[in-house]
């Protein structure tokens, strides 16, 4: 699976003075990013920093009021084939009447293209997805009847029945259990070991440097970006969460562990 | 004869049949039901045909959008638009001074756009919320639609009208012409949702993601919306706009109950609204034309009132049942784990527990005690019969029995170890818990608590393991492989 990208291949993902706005009062500014093919990217911040609203924006999901957006070198409309989204588990309701197996075939839609209805093709991708995370067995219940880590689960095997090149993934170890943080971070592994690349909205800074090869701090603005080793550091996390006592004590122990 | 006497005459002769009907009003009134019965069923009458036929397609038509607006919690939008519509058939009327179903059509489809800008003005350059807002432009447009359609009654040119059939809907009123518009509209609407179903599933579950998929998750909206507003203005004239929205909510909401799975959610809804539309003209035919609206209404509601009682999974019965077996296997296990207890406090020598010591522990009356002996012995968990002075375990009772003590320390040990409750706060938590542990959270609790042997108060945790050695049901085996929980 793993191919080799062409010498000159535009990044997955070029971000250029993004700003976005609710109600005029800007929410990000300035964000500019390029994040090289084959990286587990952290997107890390303190709550309200804009994190979910970055890889939304640029999946034209809310509106931007300025900058743009590169995916794969080409204007992020043009290029949202190539694209899986994971949001957050809250996004949905969970009590809507499909089943589990539906669901995930929805991540098939995308490449379907109108008035095809999916085949067995798509049918046997959803299912190896299901398998993928463990959640086979659960094709044909109705998605409420599932536990938090359950649904989590359900909602990265529709990611990967995307079979995307750059995914976008909110929040996805929120409430889950350790088993399944560990079987999903797992799948993160094998995505970018066969040339995926993965943009991973996640809070909690202890894991966060175990899990990603690169870290975007983000507080409104992009605080830095880099390779893990190099980002993780007091003075950096230190501005990204400003004075936030319990968060700082938080990263001086993360950091301390570590030296 | 006086002419001061005249018209005591007169009223005297014109009541005096009237006295002698009255005395036969009930034959009278039965036998004209049944013949007014036999009369729609033949359809002999065109009239009945069109008002069957239309109201049959206003229940499809209504049936299938309403499922789109219950499933993304837009179920107030049908009853916004069905009031903001009415000045829109005020307009139509007085633009060709007819009841031209295009031209009151395009007026009423008009005056639902128009709604709808307006509540979106408000919610956006306000900072009013989105129910505030309905309930404004429901009400304002309504009001507007009143002052209009009263007009309408007292001008010359309107004459018989049969504008109020809007308030409250007469599907006699209809004329073929409706009907025929009926057709299409319906006929589009169950195309549109079979060729984008897949599309339109995607976007109401998901619309985050499926802006993400490059689907124009908004112009799907704005057509879900345009064809609800269309279903709308044809239902009027049948079921009229005060209960208009209740054919969008109730069929949906009814199908909603009976299955988890959208695309019979919609084929159910369909039925329940062609059926709810049948059945109210028929009613309201037998009731001498009294107006439809009201009882299609009725119909519908009668079937989710059985819905709600009778359905399969979220019905009213099937949950008191459940609740009440989920009550009676946690008596059942109260009792498996006292035996248990019992067993314990004499070292495990004796394997029959004397009925009086288990009866006092439970602290049950006779009547309750020797109902739940039936019940273990039922269940095949025990084996008792009247007259007996202990009662034995079967295999399974006693695994089910060591599975809840089992669960109730190690949730004790749990929550002292890894919560850092004190030992004598545990108890009354644990007794609840018990007997909802999953299997799997029973072997994380084990693998977090490295397998413990005792719980807070230094009672053993019973090993199935052991247990099953003991009863040679299985051979020994190694404790880090869990234990086999019987369901």
């Amino acid at each position: 699976m793993t191919t080799r990208p062409p010498a000159n291949e535009p990044p997955p993902l070029e971000i250029h003075d993004l700003t976005v706005s609710y109600d005029r009062r800007p929410v990000l500014y300035g964000v500019d990013l390029e994040i090289p093919r084959g990286q587990l990217v952290g997107i890390i911040g303190p709550n309200g920093a804009g994190k979910s609203t970055l890889i939304k924006a640029v999946m034209g999901i809310l509106p931007v009021s300025g900058g743009w957006v590169r995916i794969f070198g080409r204007p992020a409309a043009r290029e949202l084939r190539r694209v899986g989204y994971m949001p957050q588990r809250e996004s949905v309701d969970w009590d809507f009447p499909v089943s589990v197996l539906d669901v995930v075939l929805m991540g098939r839609y995308g490449r379907l293209g109108w008035l095809r209805r999916p085949s067995r093709a798509d049918r046997d991708a959803a299912r190896s997805a299901l398998d993928r995370v463990r959640m086979l067995p659960y094709a044909e219940r109705q998605i409420g009847n599932l536990s938090g880590g359950q649904q989590q689960r359900v909602f990265l095997a529709r990611a990967l029945a995307q079979e995307s090149d750059l995914y976008f993934m909110d929040e996805p170890f929120a409430g889950v259990d350790a088993v399944t943080e560990a079987a999903i971070i797992e799948i993160l592994h094998e995505l970018r070991s066969a040339g995926k690349t993965l943009l991973v909205v996640h809070h909690d800074l202890p894991t966060a440097r175990k899990y990603f090869d690169m870290l975007v701090l983000l507080n409104m603005r992009v605080i830095a970006v880099g390779p893990t080793e190099q980002v993780f550091t007091y003075p950096l996390l230190q501005k990204t969460y400003g004075g936030r006592l319990t968060i700082l004590s938080e990263v001086a122990d993360a950091v301390g562990t570590s030296s | 004869m006086s002419a001061a006497l005249r018209p005591a005459a007169l009223l005297l002769v014109l009541a005096a049949p009237a006295r002698a009907s009255a005395a036969r009003i009930d034959e009278l009134t039965e036998t004209r039901l049944f013949q007014q019965a036999v009369e729609f069923l033949t359809l002999a009458d065109p009239v009945v045909r069109t008002a069957l036929a239309g109201s049959l397609l206003l229940g499809v038509c209504c049936g299938l959008l309403g499922s789109f607006m219950v499933v993304r919690r837009l179920s107030l939008a049908g009853d916004a638009i069905a009031h903001a519509v009415l000045p829109g058939i005020v307009l139509g009327f007085f633009w060709t001074l007819t009841k031209n179903p295009l031209a009151l059509f395009i007026g009423a489809v008009l005056a639902g756009l128009a709604g709808a800008f307006v509540l979106g003005l408000i919610r956006d350059s306000t900072h009013l919320k989105e129910d505030t807002a309905l309930g404004l432009v429901l009400s304002g447009f309504y009001a507007v639609g009143i002052v209009g359609l009263t007009m309408l009654q007292n001008h010359p040119l309107s004459g018989q009208s049969g504008l109020e059939t809007f308030l409250f809907g007469q599907a006699a009123a209809l004329s073929p012409d409706d009907v025929r518009l009926m057709a299409v509209v319906t006929g589009l609407s169950l195309l549109i949702v079979l060729l984008l179903y897949k599309e339109l599933l995607a976007s109401s579950f998901d619309p985050g993601f499926s802006r993400c998929l490059g689907l124009p998750v908004k112009l799907l909206h704005h057509l879900v919306m345009v064809l609800l507003t269309f279903a709308v203005v044809v239902s009027l004239q049948a079921v009229g706009a005060v209960l208009v929205a209740a054919m969008i909510i109730t069929p949906a909401a009814t199908a909603y109950l009976l299955t988890d799975r959208f695309h019979r959610m919609i084929f159910y809804s369909c039925l329940l609204g062609a059926a709810s539309g049948g059945l109210g003209v028929f009613l309201s035919y037998l009731g001498n034309r009294l107006p439809t609206g009201p009882f299609i209404v009725l119909a519908a509601s009668c079937f989710f009132g059985l819905a709600f009682t009778f359905a399969p999974r979220h019905g009213l019965l099937h949950r008191t049942y459940r609740l009440r077996t989920r009550r009676t296997t946690i008596a059942l296990e109260n009792a498996l784990k006292t035996v248990y207890r019992i067993r314990e406090d004499k070292g495990f020598s004796e394997e029959g527990v004397p009925v009086g010591e288990l009866q006092a522990r439970l602290g049950e009356p006779d009547a309750v005690f020797t109902k739940l002996l039936r019940a273990l012995t039922a269940r095949q968990w025990a084996t008792w019969a009247p007259g007996d002075t202990h009662v034995f375990l079967t295999p399974a009772g006693w695994l089910r029995a060591c599975a809840v003590v089992r669960n109730h320390r190690l949730w004790e040990l749990y929550l002292t170890h890894a919560a850092d409750y004190p030992p004598d706060h545990v108890h009354d938590d644990a007794e609840v818990i018990e007997h909802i542990l999953g299997e799997d959270t029973v072997r994380q609790l084990e693998r977090r608590l490295d397998f413990p042997d005792t719980d807070p108060h230094g009672r053993l945790i019973p090993s199935l393991g052991d247990l099953q050695q003991s009863l040679g049901v299985h051979p020994a085996r190694p404790r880090a492989e869990g234990y086999d929980m019987p369901r």
